[in-house]
């Protein structure tokens, strides 16, 4: 019988992964687009990160040929639909991620886990500028200093997520090789 | 020495590059951003696409809901009590007026009647329940629970029982968006009541109060004064409780006042809200008079002789 291992950190490079599933692809981004446009209030309104950009973020990074820019701007526009806000911002914003994600991924693999999470805030924090830019530029006021809280929260959770979205890939344990 | 090498030697065919790809994109969202700020041309999108997300959107706040129902059922005895003492207490107290306001109402419309002036509002209201507010840190705006199937349509009024809300924006089948007052730039024709000096509020944005723009430094006005809806233009019906002025500025060498107001209504509280039913539509505005006399505009137009 085999046994999969609760792992606590990444993959290290002595770990061949399995390959990944694209329907596990597609449920993670549903969920996470769910969590997005779950209604809030008050303290956790402030504080709920943008949890596809951060899903997004980290398929662009493991699976670059799964899901690019085209897939992200597709994202983007449904975010902003359901988000009931000016068409294209989300998209013009997760196209950058993809973009960005694409060029820096080898980089940011090297680094270890938290030290990840430091340039994912500033990936993240870029990403909640350009929608600040275009609202801007469209005639909105600009937001309060807690604006910029949500980019640092997801990176905070960027290790959580690596770790949970990376599980199904890892290799099975036989009882006989412990 | 090399420079680190960032992409792999190109073995694989796999199209045009992540930048070239980034810049089709980027041009795409930008002529989208357009089209849907200047002229409005997505909104049967939006819509086509809303009846797909909102009943996602409602789905997911069921367990919220659920909660907050069981949180009320269990309120304690003690507290409903209270309740219900202090709100007969105060049903008790309105007693009189409400009994005179019937009264007041029959003799203003003999003297209006009397002065042939136009009936005053009196159409039909819609009560609402804020469903959630809007995820958009940019607009201030709150969705209700009743949309298209309510008879609900966009430009209503929408009131709380201190004041003006806002208005409906947009309506969905089942939901409704209403932008709140505070909304940036979103105007409502008001006048002082006190004196009946007639100005627009408009709005400023999340936490800043709205502000009284173009009142002449020597305006009749004071802090304190409540303002209400003039029923000019006719997208607010008149007579409603909108703000009270905060402060007032008035700078020797300013053209006009900088006046702020505060919001009567729980703009970001009330949970019960009530859409009001658009007044009968004004007449259409008259012509500008015509040029006024062509025989002088000849004469000024006779060339010199050389």
């Amino acid at each position: 019988m085999v046994l999969p291992n609760i792992p606590l950190s990444p993959a290290g490079s002595d770990e061949i992964l399995r390959p990944v599933r694209p329907w596990f692809v597609i449920a993670t981004l549903a969920t996470a687009f769910v969590l997005n446009l779950m209604p809030t209030s008050g303290v956790a309104l402030a504080l709920k990160p943008d949890f596809l950009a951060l899903v997004l973020l980290y398929w662009c990074i493991q699976e670059p040929r799964y899901v690019g820019v085209g897939i992200a701007w597709g994202i983007g526009l449904l975010m902003d639909v359901g988000d009931a806000t000016l068409f294209g911002q989300h998209a013009l914003a997760y196209a950058f991620l993809a973009y960005a994600a694409e060029y820096f991924r080898r980089r940011v693999l090297r680094f270890p886990l938290w030290q990840q999470a430091a340039q994912v805030a500033v990936l993240l924090g870029v990403c909640a500028a350009l929608v600040l830019l275009v609202r801007h530029v469209g005639g909105a006021t600009l937001p309060r200093w807690t604006y910029a809280v949500p980019p640092i929260v997801g990176a905070l959770l960027w290790p959580v997520i690596s770790v949970m979205l990376q599980w199904p890939q890892r290799p099975l344990r036989s009882r006989a090789g412990l | 020495m090399a420079h680190l090498q960032v992409d792999p030697p190109a073995f694989f065919r796999r199209g045009p590059s992540p930048l070239a790809r980034f810049a089709l994109f980027g041009l795409l969202s930008i002529a989208l951003l357009f089209l849907d700020t200047r002229f409005r041309y997505l909104e049967t999108v939006r819509q086509v696409a809303a009846v797909v997300i909102l009943p996602l959107q409602y789905a997911i706040q069921l367990p919220q809901r659920g909660v907050a129902y069981l949180g009320d059922y269990l309120a304690s005895q003690r507290a409903l009590n209270d309740e219900n003492a202090t709100l007969t207490r105060q049903l008790v107290a309105q007693g009189p007026a409400v009994q005179g306001f019937r009264e007041a109402q029959e003799e203003n419309a003999r003297l209006r009647a009397l002065l042939e002036l136009r009936a005053r509002y009196r159409g039909a209201a819609t009560s609402v329940e804020v469903l959630y507010a809007g995820h958009d840190p940019f607009a201030q705006k709150v969705f209700i629970d009743r949309g298209a199937d309510a008879g609900i349509k966009p430009g209503e009024a929408v009131i709380d029982a201190q004041g003006v809300v806002g208005q409906v924006t947009r309506v969905y089948p089942s939901v409704a968006e209403v932008t709140v007052l505070t909304d940036k730039d979103h105007a409502v024709p008001v006048r002082v009541e006190r004196t009946g000096v007639r100005s627009v509020l408009f709005g400023a944005g999340a936490g800043r109060p709205p502000t009284l723009r173009f009142m002449s430094p020597n305006a009749d006005i004071r802090v304190g004064d409540t303002l209400v809806t003039s029923g000019i233009d006719g997208t607010y019906p008149p007579g409603l409780a909108v703000a009270q002025v905060l402060s007032i500025e008035r700078e020797t060498g300013q053209m006009f006042a900088q006046i702020t107001a505060q919001p009567l209504a729980g703009v970001d509280r009330s949970q019960h809200l009530l859409v009001l039913e658009q007044a009968a539509a004004l007449p259409p505005r008259p012509d500008e008079p015509a040029e006024a006399d062509p025989a002088m505009k000849a004469g000024k137009g006779k060339r010199r002789a050389p």
